[in-house]
């Protein structure tokens, strides 16, 4: 209990301190979440959308394969990556191994499933419901996606930020590919992992109340700007 | 000239599911002007025939005719489904979504929905969400969207089940108005009396069967087939 007491007050005045190496690590996992999670729904709404409304050979089994893929380990995948990146792998020359841009593609690997599998489960319903009406009015494949994309935007933004708080808390894949290096490719998840190895277990605890809070006030904030969870509000 | 839609012709049409056929086979002609209204008990096969004109269920069996190219046919005709989908949009954007949905820009298309909507009485809630609108509400929704692509058929699955008398008649007063203007009208209903007030002739399904298509007044005084008669006297039909 005092352990978490001077995390807790650590937090406070590092915060308050507006102190320069939290801010910069806590920049960087924004930086790092946010267009991990960008480039993740990017391809994940669609995706899900058009699982919906395709009918294809072995449709149920890409499901059950994306499915399963919620549950990739992310030391497995930051090894993935971290192979492919090296300088021996396919893409070395690109120099991008223990920097942030591998750090980012580490994390849309991880999350992508999650947003296509949850973004899937929500547009299956609305398109349960809009499937007569939309075959009726003759929409093209790619209006009906459109369609169910727009009007389940709020069961999608789920989806997105479901993808978030997986990326904001990962640890395992990023501190293979970013290595965690001081001011370049520090941020709060690989921080709290130094701290914890070095036994300061109330800087640990302050980092990590810190990054619980950050995924609050972003999740917050979205919700707020989408005007959801209003009255009368679909 | 525009090619007329209408006839259609279905011959030896059948749909069957899970291994049971539940419509047919059917043959028939629909020809170009008036109400026709379906009647027969539930599973008679009344909204699946309906969806197969439309094209919204497929036959396994049969083939379809229109007097146009069947992709031409599907863009001139509309369908009001039983339990109407609402958008999950304002009550403006759901009417004008065939609109934008065939290209028609934003404002042109919220502008024609504006007089639609106001045609069918919902000019009061144009901004108010679709999912919040009241059952008869919604069914003038799902009718101003439907009519808004100004079809030459319009396909109507129990329009009126589940509204009260007053939107009930409001329902009827449009579709009436809809049909002076030369709109080809197909309803399928349990309302006898709404049968009586809107319909030119009466289609009786029974069993996925059409047992005989009458004249209105003739099928209520004198209807030709036993199950018809059964059915107008209330009897519980098998």
């Amino acid at each position: 209990m005092e352990k978490i007491w001077e995390g807790l007050t650590q937090a406070a005045m590092l915060i308050v301190g507006f102190d320069p190496d939290l801010m910069e690590i806590t920049l960087l996992s924004l930086r790092v979440t946010i267009t991990a999670t960008l480039i993740a729904s990017a391809i994940g709404l669609p995706l899900g959308a058009w699982l919906v409304v395709n009918r294809f050979r072995f449709r149920r089994v890409v499901i059950a394969i994306i499915n399963a893929l919620m549950g990739l380990p992310p030391v497995v995948v930051g090894l993935f990556v971290y192979v492919l990146l090296s300088r021996s792998g396919p893409f070395g020359v690109l120099g991008l191994l223990f920097t942030p841009t591998a750090m980012i593609i580490a994390q849309v690997i991880i999350i992508t499933p999650i947003i296509v599998s949850i973004s899937h489960q929500a547009i299956r319903e609305l398109w349960a419901d809009y499937h007569d009406l939309l075959i009726s009015l003759n929409a093209t494949r790619r209006q009906r996606i459109a369609t169910l994309i727009v009007d389940g935007r709020r069961a999608l933004l789920t989806a997105s930020l479901a993808g978030f708080g997986r990326a904001i808390g990962e640890v395992g894949a990023i501190m293979i590919v970013g290595g965690n290096i001081d001011h370049a490719t520090r941020v709060l998840t690989t921080a709290i992992a130094l701290e914890t190895g070095k036994g300061e277990f109330g800087m640990a605890l302050a980092l990590g109340f810190i990054l619980i809070g950050l995924a609050i006030i972003v999740n917050l904030g979205v919700h707020m700007l989408s005007r959801t969870e209003r009255g009368s509000r679909w | 000239m525009v090619t007329p839609l209408l006839p259609l012709k279905m011959e030896a049409v059948s749909v069957r599911r899970g291994g049971k056929t539940i419509l047919g086979p059917i043959t028939l002609q629909l020809a170009d002007e008036g109400i026709s209204i379906l009647l027969g008990p539930n599973g008679s096969g009344k909204t699946t025939l309906l969806k197969t004109m439309h094209g919204v269920e497929r036959p396994n069996t049969g083939t379809l005719h229109w007097n146009v190219a069947a992709e031409d046919a599907r863009l001139r005709q509309a369908f009001v489904f039983q339990s109407p989908t609402i958008l999950r949009r304002s009550v403006l954007d759901n009417i004008s979504y065939p609109l934008t949905l065939r290209g028609v820009k934003r404002a042109e298309a919220r502008a024609r929905a504006e007089a639609f909507a106001a045609r069918v009485g919902l000019s009061k809630v144009l901004d108010q969400h679709g999912m919040v609108l009241s059952g008869g509400e919604k069914q003038k929704l799902a009718l101003a969207r439907a009519l808004i692509l100004e079809p030459d058929l319009l396909f109507l699955d129990e329009p009126c089940a589940n509204l009260d008398g007053r939107a009930t008649r409001d329902i009827e007063e449009i579709l009436l108005a809809v049909r002076s203007e030369g709109t080809r009208i197909v309803i399928s209903t349990h309302d006898l009396g709404q049968a009586r007030r809107l319909g030119d002739d009466i289609w009786f399904l029974h069993a996925g069967q059409i047992k005989e298509t009458t004249p209105k007044d003739q099928f209520f005084s004198e209807p030709h087939s036993e199950t018809a008669r059964s059915y107008l006297r209330g009897d519980l039909l098998p």
